[in-house]
């Protein structure tokens, strides 16, 4: 049960997109395109796992002071392979997701989660956590991307969907991805009905960088 | 004993006025009837539709807003009816009906009610809806038909460019006079924009009725002025192509979306001017009157936070 629970919470309960407002920029750079997204989203998906199972084995090893470098290095070497990966399988969504996919290495969704489960918890309810976590990513991404293609392009997984009418190219712009994004966190509130906002402590303790954050426990940030 | 009404407790000044939010906005739309009447004569009824459709449907949505959010009916102020006139004037002629509904829906809906309805939006919804829809349907919203004089004394419509995509291009109004340009005749560009006889007719009476004041439009008209002159552009020629006349005067002058102070106006003015010439001459598009009033909107807050006036007797508050 506490299992599944681990694995379900990244969906909707701790969803790093559209509640944890983590990884904004890679989701506002590449759900202009379904076929972007999805393709963002696995590899995303591919390095969390790889990266949570790995710091997860290393948490013993790996001295404090230094842990940020040690997770980027980590973190660093599954991207490497995913890009040469898709490099050589998929080279149209390589093209298109273009520098967005080395930038997974300071996703902040990966590190996150590298300092906030996978330094604590063991290796199965980290790799557990990977997979929730990537696929609530997955699923967000999906669904703006879904969005703003149906929209700004009139198609869905590059599939024409209805014609005399002009799609509204704004949708697959900068403007668009916000206004999106901006819905979607709203509905996600309305749905939930605000819980997981108000679950959440206020100040240092309900931020969701606070187990990275050197002045959390001091309250030093402002933000 | 119960009080039939509340008892309001307020500061001073106890001021009673008879303006309200519907009368005022039926002064604006009373000013806008001579380029209406304008655009009728120039573009037939074409303009009309327009015009129709999207006071219509910008009142609906507003309608149908606040049934499904459960908020007071606000359709009774006429600010829906403004802002579908608005919009309809900055369209060009042969828009297509649907692409004019999506317009008043992101007016209506998305920069206004979701922000909070009127008084609270940040920016201009016709403008922002223009701006959206310039960037969405950009061919649709930059094709525009020419009202020229017809063989049989009537007006004919033919395809061509607006006098700013002249300047653009060739660096001149492509042998439009002056009165051409002010009257209409022979130039394109959106339904309400093209006479400038008609705008200016609508602000003498708005400043008859005392609804603006003439700092913004005075000031934002002669920034633009002074500024094309000094790059070396034909200032008359600018002054009295596109939207200018119709964005200082009846878009510039939004009370929710510029400053309250004259002093504010005065800044607000000269910053829409600036970014109006500048994009006219450097920028991509030819015209950038909405895009220069869209971003004062956004400076607004803070030009009336540093236009503060001290109250009567005040004191300064020391930093």
């Amino acid at each position: 049960m506490k299992k599944l629970k681990i694995l379900l919470n990244g969906l909707i309960k701790e969803n790093p997109v559209l509640v944890l407002c983590l990884g904004t920029c890679p989701t506002l750079a590449t759900s202009t395109s379904v076929a972007n997204a999805f393709g963002m989203g696995i590899a995303a998906t591919f390095v969390l796992l790889g990266s949570n199972v790995v710091i997860s084995l290393l948490k013993k090893v790996i001295p404090d002071k230094v842990r940020i470098p040690c997770y980027i290095v980590v973190i660093a070497t599954f991207v490497t392979v995913v890009e040469m990966l898709l490099h050589a399988f998929v080279p149209d969504i390589y093209d298109a997701l273009g520098i967005f996919l080395p930038l997974i290495v300071v996703n902040c969704i990966i590190l996150g989660r590298a300092e906030m489960f996978a330094n604590k918890n063991s290796v199965g309810d980290s790799a557990l956590d990977g997979i929730g976590m990537g696929l609530g990513f997955t699923l967000a991404l999906m669904l703006m991307a879904s969005i703003r293609e149906i929209i700004g392009s009139g198609t869905w997984l590059g599939i024409p969907l209805y014609s005399g009418i002009q799609p509204m190219s704004i949708m697959t712009l900068a403007p668009g991805g916000f206004f999106t994004f901006g819905c979607l966190v709203a509905l996600m509130n309305f749905v939930t009905k605000g819980k997981v906002r108000k679950k959440q402590k206020k100040g240092c303790a309900g931020c969701p960088s606070a187990a990275a954050c050197a002045g959390a426990e001091k309250g030093e940030c402002n933000a | 004993m119960e009080l039939s009404r509340p008892l309001v407790v307020a500061p001073s000044p106890h001021f009673k006025s008879n303006d309200t939010t519907a009368s005022i906005m039926l002064d604006v739309v009373i000013a806008l009837m001579p380029a209406a009447f304008a655009s009728l004569m120039l573009f037939g009824m074409r303009a009309l539709l327009l015009e129709v459709v999207c006071i219509v449907s910008c009142v609906v949505f507003e309608a149908l807003f606040n049934k499904v959010m459960g908020r007071k009916q606000t359709i009774g102020d006429l600010s829906a009816v403004v802002t579908g006139l608005l919009l309809a004037y900055n369209l060009p002629p042969q828009l297509p009906v649907y692409m004019a509904v999506i317009g008043c829906f992101v007016a209506i809906v998305i920069a206004k009610q979701l922000f909070g309805g009127i008084g609270n939006n940040f920016a201009n919804p016709a403008i922002l809806a223009r701006v959206v829809m310039l960037v969405s349907f950009s061919q649709a919203m930059t094709t525009w038909s020419i009202p020229v004089r017809g063989a049989e004394g009537g007006v004919d419509l033919v395809s061509g460019a607006t006098p700013l995509a002249s300047i653009t291009a060739t660096g001149s109004v492509d042998g439009l006079s002056y009165m051409d340009l002010f009257i209409g005749l022979g130039k394109g560009g959106c339904i309400g924009e093209v006479c400038g006889a008609a705008l200016l007719i609508g602000f003498v009476y708005l400043l008859f009725r005392r609804v603006i004041t003439a700092t913004t439009p005075v000031v934002y008209v002669g920034t633009v002025f002074l500024f094309s002159m000094i790059l070396g552009q034909d200032p008359v020629a600018h002054l009295l192509s596109g939207g200018l006349l119709l964005g200082a005067i009846f878009m510039a002058t939004d009370y929710s979306t510029s400053p309250t102070t004259e002093k504010g106006k005065f800044i607000f003015a000269i910053g829409c001017g600036l970014l109006t010439v500048i994009i006219r001459v450097f920028g991509s598009y030819p015209e950038g009157v909405s895009f220069a009033i869209l971003l004062m909107n956004i400076l607004t807050p803070h030009i009336d936070n540093l236009t503060k006036t001290k109250p009567f007797g005040g004191v300064k508050h020391d930093q």
